[in-house]
This record gives structure tokens, C-alpha cells and sequence, in this order.
């Protein structure tokens, strides 16, 4: 049985992004760069399930510029079998276009399961998985804490409002990944070795025949405003005081 | 232009985000259509008939719709959006997890998480963990929008909408309801409490957090944590404030034990107060909170009960 991972290279999440001052954009030049952190937890979680048997082939496919071949790497470093690069002029992809893309690799692939993160840590948006099981007439198991393949089903646990709610999905099914699915492992230097002679497809864009347009368009950037600087409190006396008479809270 | 509202309920009771989202459509349109859809759910339609601004509530009762599975209900409300402009719901768990399957159905995009209504076709949403906020113009044919529940007010009372029942669609037979486990409280619910008391791995423990609890008591406040609580196991996972948890706004914020990390300012920075409790005077709680009180919780947490209920007496 085989996986697909879509994997996305973003900012790395310990990286503070600024606006632009003219509001033309997010600076990223020279910005530490890395594998969404969602991604890595779907990478983990179908790298768990070929190492007990359950999966024969874990692919992994990004879609961006030649630069993506750097996460595409680390998820060979993980432990995927081989990499496909959708190669695309720009890296910003709105998720309905990322969601006709990976369709048209699915088609091609035929993947059992598509293990995939919730959402992208800069645009969070949150779309694309509910959006490629759509796409594919699939179930759709989204935030997931916890996955169990077992007869032709997954079981997919996920967070919501409220709790945790379990559902069952025939296979072919489209899984994303919640934080407490599992803790990706820390990559070794062997493996990161191994990860080089992988197999790394490139596909250019026009060669899937996607449409690529869509109606949404960003106007503009902008930093949020500022809070006012707050105040050092000494005690408990004071800040009951304080949330009383001043901020009038309680 | 028309416009219709996914409304989130348990079958009995319209969400509180479902208000807001009713809230939210008024910016977008004049003719706004309330979709309730679950099964024994009159009670809800109801209740957003009783809504101002709503023109219509289409009720659709089948126990398809008992689990509020996303597949089915995408399939049923993908089919409605046809005669609307846009559709709208909340950004909870469960919006978040039904619209843009509608979007992928109608091969559209989606605007998620919005926080501001500039015109009909433009939107404000943070990108970045909230560092960013971005303007965004969506003129697809349908627009699938989510709003970030903290922007708006919930809608008010005062409508007499009709209410038109309408046949459930069909079922894709592609998932299937095995279980729930929810956590019970008593306490207000987290996305719409005046105050909000969180915890972070500086509680140290489940236990710690009865420190919190008693607090909470006497504030009437909801508990929060930040991720590290949560993956701890002190408390259960949807108590987690931040990017990718929840979204709270409150009159009131306390960060106990919380070291401030981007991931979960992005979910409480909207707070109007921030009061932070910590040991470090140096972490990003304390530096950017409203008022910061330095030092152990495990003797801050006591004495603030006990200051609170002898305020009270
Ligand atoms: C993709 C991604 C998404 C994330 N999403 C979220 C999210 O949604 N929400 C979230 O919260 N985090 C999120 N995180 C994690 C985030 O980056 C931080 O790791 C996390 O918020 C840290 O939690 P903390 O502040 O409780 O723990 P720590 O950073 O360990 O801080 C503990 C604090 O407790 C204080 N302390 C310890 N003992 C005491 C005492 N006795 N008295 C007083 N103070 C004490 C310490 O001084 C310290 O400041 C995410 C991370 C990633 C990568
Ligand atoms: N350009 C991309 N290449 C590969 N996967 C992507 C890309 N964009 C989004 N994804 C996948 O879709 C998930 C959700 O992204 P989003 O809907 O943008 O929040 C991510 O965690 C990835 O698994």
C-alpha cells in the first residue's frame, strides 16, 4: 500500500516574519526555511506505519519552486522512498490550486491514503486536505491525534471542540495531522546521507495540465498594531487593584 | 446578495459561534439564508429564525446529519450555495473541518479565518501565527468564507424568519461515526468567556492546575493552556489556546506559568487585558503583558484566590 505526503516548505516556525514596509508583502529573504511542522508529523506517521508493515511505498511531494527540494530531501532523510517536485514559477499557491495539483499526482500515484498536514504555519488556511478529499470523492480525516489502518479502514481520532471524536474512513481516504499525532524523530546524519541518492522527480507545472487560476488575491500586508507597553506589579494587593480600578476587569 | 449560513449546533442549542457567524453574513448581504441541518434540530431553527438580519431558515432534519460528519454535509450544502453569493460559517473545529470540503467541491477558494469585512469581496485575515494581517480580495463566484469568532458579536434577537424544510442530501457513504470523547465542564465555554485563566507547563502538574481551578472559581472564568500543558497531559487537548488551537479574546487574560511563545500570543492576542504570572522576567509573557506580576505561581495562585474572595465579601 502506498502514501503520498504533500510536504510544504515554509518559514521555520521559530522565525518571526515582518510586513513589509510599504505593505507589498512578508519579507522572506533570508529566512530560515523548513519543512511545515504539520508535515513533519504526517511524515513521521506514515514512516511509522511502513516500518510496521502496513505501507510498502511513502511518497513525498511538494509543490513550489526548486527551492522545496530542501524539505523534499528532509522527508527522504525521514524515510520516504522518493520525492516528486511539482515545479511552479512562484512559491505562493493559494490552497485551491495546491488542491488541483496534488488531485492530478493522486490520479497518477494512486495512493491509498494521503497523510497530510492541517494546516500551513504561515498562510494558515487550513484547506487544503478537506479540499483535495473533496476533489476526490474520499472520506476526510482532519486534525488527527491518532490513526489505526485495520481492515481496509482508517481510524482516524481528531481534535475538536470539545474533545475527541473517532471516525472510520474506507480506504482510499485523505488524513491531516494535529500536533499530538506523534513527535517526528530527530533526522540522522546516515540517513540524511542515504537521503541524497533517493529518487527526487521534477515535474514542471504544464506538464499536469492543472488549471491554475483563482479569484483570491492578496492586497496587502500589515503589521497588527501594537500592544501598549504593560506595567511590572509587585504584588498580589496591587494587581487586584490594578484589574480593578484601572482596567476595570473584575 | 444572498447569502447562506452554515449554523453550528448539538441538535438542541444554536452555537454561540453560529450567532456570530449570522453576525458576520449581515456585512456581506441583505438576504440571509440560515442553513440547520442535524437531525431532531427544530429547536435550532428556531433559534436562528428568532435572529436579526436572517430572511430564511432552511431546516433539513435526517439522520444523516446526526454526527455532523463533513462529507455529507459538503455534499448538502455545496448544493445550496448554487443560489447564494456566499456562504459563511465559523472558524471552529468543525467549520473549519466542513467548508473547505464545500469549496473543494465547488472548485472554488476559501477565505479562512476572517477577522474584518472591509466590502463584500474584502477581507482581513492574520497570516503568520497572527504576526501579519492580510488583506485579501476573493471575487470567486461563490465565496466560501470562515470568521474568526472573537471579530464579531453574536447577531441579536429581534427576526421572525420563516422556516422551510428541505430533503437531506445525499450520503457519500465515505465515513462513518465510531465515537466521541468530550470533556465535560461547567465552566463557561473557552471561545466566549469574559475572563480566561491559562496555564502552561509551568503548572507543573494536573494537580497544579487546581490552583487554576480555584482562581477560575471565583472569576468565573474558563481554563486555557498552551500547548506544552497540553501535550503534558494536565489538561485535555481542547483546552489549548494559540495558532493552532483555540482562538479566545477576553476581557480579561491570565497566563500562569506561560512562556509566551508566537504560537500562543497568536491565540490570545486580541485579549484586551493580558495579565501574566511567571518566574522568568524575562519571557515574552512578561514583557508584553498589560500587567506582570513575577514570581511562583504555586505561591501567586493562593493568594490571589484568597484576595478575590476577599474582594467579594
Ligand atoms: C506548529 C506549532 C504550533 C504550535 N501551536 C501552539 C499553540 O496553538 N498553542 C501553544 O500554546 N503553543 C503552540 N506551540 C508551541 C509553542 O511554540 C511553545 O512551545 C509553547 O507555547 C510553550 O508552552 P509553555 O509556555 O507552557 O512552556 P514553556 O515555554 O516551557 O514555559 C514555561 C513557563 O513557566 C514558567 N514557570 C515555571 N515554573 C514556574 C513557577 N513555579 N512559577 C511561575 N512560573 C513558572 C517558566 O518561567 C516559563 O516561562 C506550537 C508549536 C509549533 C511548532
Ligand atoms: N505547496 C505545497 N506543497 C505541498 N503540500 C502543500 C502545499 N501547500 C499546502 N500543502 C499541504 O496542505 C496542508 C495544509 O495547508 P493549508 O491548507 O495551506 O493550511 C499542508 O500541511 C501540506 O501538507
Amino acid at each position: 500500500m502506498k502514501v503520498l505526503v504533500p510536504v510544504k516548505r515554509v518559514v521555520d516556525y521559530n522565525v518571526r516574519v515582518r510586513a513589509r514596509s510599504d505593505g507589498s508583502g512578508v519579507d522572506l529573504a533570508n529566512l530560515k526555511m523548513s519543512m511545515n511542522p504539520f508535515d513533519e508529523i504526517a511524515m513521521e506517521a506514515a514512516v511509522r506505519l511502513k516500518e510496521a508493515g502496513q505501507v510498502s511505498d511513502v511518497v513525498a511531494v511538494s509543490i513550489g519552486t526548486d527551492a522545496c527540494q530542501d524539505v523534499l530531501r528532509t522527508a527522504l532523510a525521514f524515510g520516504a522512498d522518493r520525492a516528486i517536485l511539482v515545479k511552479t514559477p512562484e512559491a505562493a499557491l493559494e490552497p485551491v490550486v495546491v488542491s488541483r495539483i496534488l488531485k492530478a499526482i493522486v490520479d497518477e500515484e494512486a495512493p491509498q491514503l494521503v497523510l497530510m498536514g492541517k494546516q500551513a504555519i504561515d498562510d494558515d488556511c487550513n484547506q487544503t486536505a478537506q479540499m483535495l478529499a473533496a476533489r476526490l470523492g474520499w472520506g476526510q480525516g482532519t486534525f488527527a491525534c491518532r490513526l489505526v489502518l485495520a481492515d481496509g479502514e482508517a481510524r482516524v481520532s481528531r481534535e475538536v471542540d470539545g474533545g475527541t471524536r473517532t471516525v472510520a474512513l474506507p480506504l482510499p481516504a485523505v488524513v491531516s495531522t494535529d500536533l499530538r499525532l506523534n513527535e517526528p524523530r530527530y533526522l540522522k546524519l546516515p540517513n540524511i546521507m542515504k537521503a541524497k541518492k533517493k529518487p527526487l522527480d521534477i515535474k514542471p507545472l504544464d506538464s499536469l495540465g492543472v488549471n491554475t487560476s483563482t479569484d483570491i488575491r492578496c492586497l496587502g500586508v500589515s503589521e497588527p498594531p501594537a500592544r501598549k507597553p504593560g506595567v511590572r506589579v509587585e504584588s498580589v494587593e496591587e494587581l487586584l487593584h490594578r484589574l480593578k480600578h484601572d482596567a476595570q476587569v473584575i | 446578495m444572498t447569502v447562506l449560513v452554515v449554523a453550528e449546533h448539538d441538535h438542541k442549542i444554536l452555537s454561540d459561534a453560529g450567532r456570530r457567524a449570522v453576525a458576520a453574513a449581515t456585512a456581506l448581504g441583505e438576504d440571509i439564508r440560515v442553513l440547520v441541518a442535524g437531525h431532531h434540530c427544530r429547536a435550532v431553527a428556531e433559534a436562528a429564525a428568532r435572529l436579526q438580519g436572517v430572511t430564511q431558515v432552511l431546516l433539513c432534519d435526517d439522520p444523516l446529519y446526526e454526527h455532523q460528519l463533513a462529507e455529507p454535509l459538503a455534499v448538502l450544502i455545496a448544493a445550496l450555495a448554487a443560489d447564494h453569493q456566499a456562504v459563511v460559517a465559523a472558524a471552529t473545529s468543525h467549520g473549519k473541518d466542513v467548508m473547505p470540503r464545500v469549496a473543494g467541491l465547488l472548485d472554488v477558494g476559501q477565505v479562512s479565518d476572517i477577522t474584518a469585512i472591509e466590502s463584500p469581496t474584502v477581507f482581513q485575515r492574520p497570516i503568520y501565527a497572527g504576526n501579519v494581517m492580510a488583506r485579501v480580495c476573493c471575487e470567486e463566484r461563490i465565496r466560501v468564507l470562515t470568521i474568526r469568532t472573537t471579530a464579531f458579536a453574536p447577531a441579536a434577537e429581534g427576526g421572525q424568519a420563516e422556516i422551510t424544510t428541505i430533503a437531506a442530501g445525499p450520503d457519500p457513504g465515505v465515513s462513518r461515526f465510531v465515537e466521541d470523547a468530550m470533556t465535560r465542564s461547567e465552566r463557561p465555554e473557552l471561545g466566549a468567556a469574559r475572563v480566561v485563566i491559562s496555564g502552561g507547563r509551568g503548572v507543573g502538574s494536573a494537580e497544579g492546575f487546581g490552583l487554576l481551578e480555584a482562581v477560575a472559581d471565583e472569576l468565573g472564568a474558563a481554563i486555557g493552556a498552551s500547548r506544552a500543558a497540553v501535550d503534558a497531559g494536565f489538561v485535555p487537548n481542547d483546552y489549548q489556546v494559540g495558532q493552532t488551537g483555540k482562538i479566545v479574546a477576553p476581557e480579561l487574560y491570565i497566563a500562569v506559568g506561560i512562556s509566551g511563545a508566537i504560537q500562543h500570543w497568536a491565540g490570545m492576542k486580541d485579549s484586551k487585558v493580558v495579565v501574566a504570572i511567571n518566574k522568568d522576567e524575562e519571557c515574552p509573557m512578561v514583557q508584553t503583558a498589560d500587567y506582570a506580576l513575577v514570581g511562583d505561581l504555586l505561591e501567586i495562585l493562593p493568594s490571589l484566590r484568597d484576595g478575590l474572595r476577599q474582594m467579594k465579601a
